[in-house]
């Protein structure tokens, strides 16, 4: 009886789950759907707290947590976004590998009762008692499997985590060996998991345990900068996978559907990212760009500069304005400066619109996040294929700590490392003003023909310095 | 950094630094423009400079000399002062001999100068050992648009043209029905569409005009069409002379051939009849102005049209026209041959100039701070620079950059036939057949397999999960491109439901085993809440316009 109320409230908990995932297709109903999530798991939670012993003590870490889940949630800048992600994922990650441990433990313990004690045991090991040693071994296959795939996401997600925060150099780096020692390590747990079945001992476990901290740290270690926002979603996915895993181990069909849920979604994002880079999967995650086919085509003309005086000037003169954002305005913090500069011109009668790359900044969505953050209304910020035929008929576009996004040699240059992959075609517009530290290549170093265009003004310096002193110009 | 900048200053005093911009009056008869404004003055300040400037010499262009203080420039009496006091001379016309012979050696002299005219007035500034910076050298690159005085001066010359052959023509230029009867349109044709002819073009049809253009280069079809005239097409078979490709020449027209030029003056004669007002500013760099409009075109005109001959000062495009003078042909059509359009706007042309100078002085002046650095390495500088350090330097070498990229030919993209589509899309839907049978038979078979080897309750949870899958990937196709973050914090959120294998382990008897479902539980209830909390955070933010 109390078997199947649990069960029930599963059910309900699984299609709340998805009514919120689905609710994500519009902002209106993200705003309801948020709250489905949550009840879906206030229910399955305290479903599950009804029948467990020891509830009280879970009751009590749960709360522990919660607060301060609560005010890291609070406190939490939206630029800090990836970072706070790829934290949360390594916590998922480090409880799928405590669990798994805990699967085994359990196990062990409960065979090493006899028959008599077994059948009084209650709750997760009356479970495991009543398994075959076919069934046994599967737990193993899955416990084995969810712990691999949950220490992966651990140590990548930490690895991840620094990166983003700029605590880890941002670059890609890699030990001597290159990807053939992850490959080795997964070989090597491949061998671990038939000593494990065969024996049942518990040493085989830990060490592919840090033969997968290995993995996850070398292999995030040796991606970086612009390709991060794989990096984050298919540690998503990962997260999601182990939690699937443990969800078999632990015959849970809860854990199971959430873990597919949210591994496919991570896979999902993990795939728009690299079709919006015109990338495989494998060739991000081996990092690097791809190798070029020929000379790169050669760039004539100049960087012509351009002063506040006459960025303001044309931002007056003109009636329609497209404001590329990138990776650049976040670090630079320019977001709330932008939101003012778009609200003094759409004052004035101007359309002002934004143009985002599925690939701009270091999180899927993170500069739609960033503009909201900023009060800047979301039914002006526009995807890369709703407005990419409007630059041709746009005074001016302001591209802001962007580079590889809008690099025209995309299109124009075969030869590009970068060819093929979707660009904004910001270029098509009659003035592209481009905020812009130096004269540096983007992450990509690949130099971009758009600084060199006739149209193209450069407005050399900090993104957020820069439009504070525009600011009082326009009129 | 305070001593740097007090022993630049000191430094500065030494060498007679900051540097004073000097403005002579124009000595040129009927010259009404001035090289400098009050509101350029200001601006030259800001470099770092200070500004002095000839008793009355923006008296023309409506600049006073109280203007002039009131910006902080000193004004002197006589010219010889101003030479004396400026280390940077700046003036409208080039220097008549006397005024060259007057420059000192390291003086700089911005002005127009046309060398290539001018070889003496150049032997002698060479001979002071002065520099002189011409405004007409300036090379067409973008960069230096902001200084090309010769194109800021066409503009005026452009509009200009139009206003005096409003001023000549006994007629209105727009078309107009009015209770006193039916007035049509005046009729244009501008010969040249440069930066004069747009100018003359784009006033003409503001004025109502009905107005055609003609230029020998036919990429400028699309400007002159931009602007509401018509584009005078030539049918002209031979398109190596014809069609010119304006980079070979830095944006200017080049000599066509004979054959080109009879097809052109056939053109002309068929519009001739029916034109009310021509405006030629037709100019090869260089060289004498082209006739153009012959003198048996202006007697098939009728009587009280008007001509305005922009290449007066170049011998004129017509035949008939006198340079500095208008005359009326015999047959009463009015042809007006002034040279000097931009000074009869001084007003206009004294700030578009100033502002010329300013910028060059702007580049001049890298770093703001009154020192002039003459780079003989950039470009622009480079180019306008025709005599320096006692040498002359003109010609300069080549640019280094084209003026206009040369259009590269655009590759068509092949039209597929009918039938060439429909055998793309059969392949497409075939392969993509193909690889979703693959991959339904190869998944399958991997399923079946595996349920030849588990127990019936291990494929009950697989059914599970890969319905999820299916589920999940249809659900997340459909999130909006923006909500990309939260719904990476949401799924975060929720993976947090590995908690619940943690809250079962908790009651275990092993005190191990509890530690470590206890730090998950945790750990889980850490991120349940934080991942909720933040994507609702999140998601207020989002704000309809």
């Amino acid at each position: 009886m109390e078997m199947g109320f649990t069960t029930a409230a599963y059910v309900i908990a699984a299609v709340l789950f998805i009514l919120s995932l689905g609710g994500l297709s519009g902002q209106e109903s993200a705003k309801r759907a948020v709250w489905y999530g949550i009840s879906g798991m206030a229910l399955a939670v305290l479903a599950t707290l009804a029948a467990a012993s020891g509830a009280w003590l879970a009751a009590l870490l749960i709360a522990a947590g919660g607060v301060i889940g609560w005010i890291v949630a609070q406190r939490v800048q939206m630029t800090e976004m990836p970072q706070l992600v790829a934290a949360m994922h390594s916590l998922v990650g480090l409880a799928a590998v405590f669990i798994g441990f805990n699967a085994d433990l359990e196990l062990s313990r409960v065979f090493a009762l006899d028959t008599a004690a077994r059948e009084v045991l209650s709750g997760f090991a009356a479970l495991l008692a009543h398994k075959s040693p076919v069934e046994q071994n599967i737990l193993r296959v899955e416990v084995f499997l969810g712990v691999f795939i949950g220490a992966v996401t651990f140590t990548g997600s930490v690895v991840a985590f620094g990166k983003l925060a700029g605590r880890v150099d941002g670059k890609a780096k890699k030990l001597p060996g290159g990807h053939a020692l992850n490959a080795g390590a997964a070989i090597g747990s491949l061998v671990l998991l038939g000593v494990y079945l065969s024996t049942g001992a518990l040493w085989p476990l830990i060490v592919m345990t840090l033969l997968a901290f290995f993995i996850g740290y070398h292999l995030i270690m040796g991606i970086g900068g612009a390709d991060m926002p794989v990096v984050v979603s298919m540690l998503n996915s990962y997260s999601g996978w182990a939690a699937s895993a443990i969800g078999f181990s632990l015959s849970n069909d809860l854990l199971i559907v959430v873990g597919a849920l949210v591994g496919s979604s991570g896979a999902i994002l993990s795939f728009i990212m690299c079709k919006a880079m015109n990338r495989s999967f494998v060739s991000v995650i081996l990092g690097g760009f791809g190798g070029t086919t020929g000379p790169a085509m050669e760039i004539v003309g100049e960087q012509v500069a351009i002063d506040t005086d006459g960025v303001a000037a044309a931002l007056n003169d003109a009636d329609s304005v497209i404001i590329i954002p990138g990776y650049g305005m976040a670090v630079a913090q320019a977001q709330q400066a932008v939101s003012e500069l778009t609200r003094k011109l759409r004052a004035r009668g101007k359309n002002v619109r934004f143009a985002i790359h599925p690939v701009a900044g270091r999180l899927p969505g993170h500069m739609n996040v960033l503009l909201a953050e900023a009060k800047v209304p979301y039914d002006i910020v526009l995807e890369m294929d709703e407005i990419n035929d409007d630059f041709p008929s746009t005074d001016v576009a302001i591209v802001i700590g962007s580079n590889d996004i809008v690099n025209p040699a995309a299109q124009e240059d075969p030869n590009s490392p970068i060819a093929g992959m979707p660009v904004l075609e910001c270029w098509k517009a009659k003035l592209v003003i481009v905020s812009k530290r130096g004269q540096g290549t983007g992450y990509s170093g690949i130099e971009n023909p758009l600084f060199y265009k006739e149209n193209t003004r450069m407005f050399y310096g900090d993104a957020k310095k820069s439009l504070d002193a525009l600011l009082p110009l326009i009129n | 950094m305070l001593w740097r900048r007090d022993s630049v200053q000191a430094a500065w005093q030494e060498r007679g630094y900051p540097l004073k911009i000097g403005a002579l009056t124009e000595i040129f008869a009927g010259e009404n423009r001035v090289a400098m404004t009050p509101d350029s003055a200001t601006q030259l300040v800001k470099l770092g400079h200070t500004c002095v400037i000839q008793a009355g010499a923006g008296v023309k262009a409506g600049f006073s000399d109280a203007a002039y203080q009131a910006a902080g420039v000193e004004v002197l009496k006589t010219a010889a002062a101003v030479v004396k006091a400026a280390d940077v001379l700046v003036k409208v016309r080039g220097p008549e001999l006397a005024e060259a012979k007057a420059l000192r050696k390291d003086q700089t002299l911005i002005s127009f100068f046309w060398p290539a005219q001018n070889p003496d007035l150049l032997e002698a500034v060479k001979a002071q050992g002065a520099t002189v910076v011409a405004m007409d050298m300036v090379p067409r690159i973008s960069r230096a648009q902001k200084m090309d005085a010769l194109s800021s001066m066409a503009n005026i010359a452009g509009y200009r043209a139009v206003i005096e052959a409003g001023n000549n023509f006994g007629r209105f230029f727009t078309g107009q029905v009015t209770a006193a009867g039916k007035v049509p349109p005046a009729k244009v044709l501008i010969v040249g569409a440069g930066v004069a002819g747009l100018a003359a073009t784009g006033t003409s049809v503001s004025l109502g005009a009905i107005v055609h253009a003609f230029d020998v280069r036919p990429e400028v079809a699309e400007q002159i069409e931009s602007m509401g005239a018509s584009f005078v097409f030539l049918d002209f078979a031979d398109k190596s002379s014809g069609a010119q490709d304006g980079a070979a020449t830095g944006g200017y027209a080049a000599p066509s051939s004979p054959e080109f030029r009879e097809a052109q003056l056939a053109k002309f004669r068929e519009l001739a009849p029916d034109m009310d007002i021509v405006i030629t500013t037709a100019l090869i760099p260089g060289r004498p102005a082209p006739k153009l409009w012959t003198a048996d075109m202006v007697a098939m005109m009728k009587t009280g049209s008007v001509i305005i001959d922009l290449a007066a000062e170049r011998g004129g495009n017509c035949d008939l026209t006198v340079p500095d003078e208008k005359i009326v042909s015999d047959n009463g059509v009015t042809i007006v041959g002034y040279t000097d359009f931009p000074s009869r706007m001084a007003a206009q042309a004294s700030t578009l100039y100033s502002t010329n100078i300013r910028h060059m002085l702007t580049d001049l002046t890298p770093k703001k701070d009154g020192v002039i650095v003459h780079n003989m390495e950039d470009d622009v500088i480079r180019g306008a620079t025709v005599a320096h350090a006692g040498e002359i330097t003109y010609p300069p070498p080549p640019p280094k950059i084209a003026a206009i990229a040369a259009q590269k030919p655009k590759e068509k993209v092949k039209e597929l036939t009918r039938e060439e589509k429909r055998a793309a899309e059969t392949a497409a839907f075939k392969a993509q057949t193909r690889a979703q049978v693959g991959m339904l038979l190869g998944g399958g078979a991997l399923i079946l397999l595996a349920g030849m080897f588990t127990p019936a309750s291990f494929m009950s949870h697989l059914i599970v999960f890969v319905l999820s899958c299916f589920i999940g990937f249809s659900v997340i196709w459909n999130v909006a491109h923006s909500l990309h973050t939260p719904l990476m914090a949401v799924t975060n959120a929720i993976s947090s439901i590995i908690i619940l294998g943690a809250i079962l382990q908790i009651g275990s008897g092993s005190t191990l085993v509890m530690i470590l479902a206890g730090l998950s539980v945790f750990m889980a209830g850490i991120n349940i809440f934080g991942g909720f909390m933040v994507t609702r955070r999140m998601l207020a933010m989002f704000q309809k316009s």
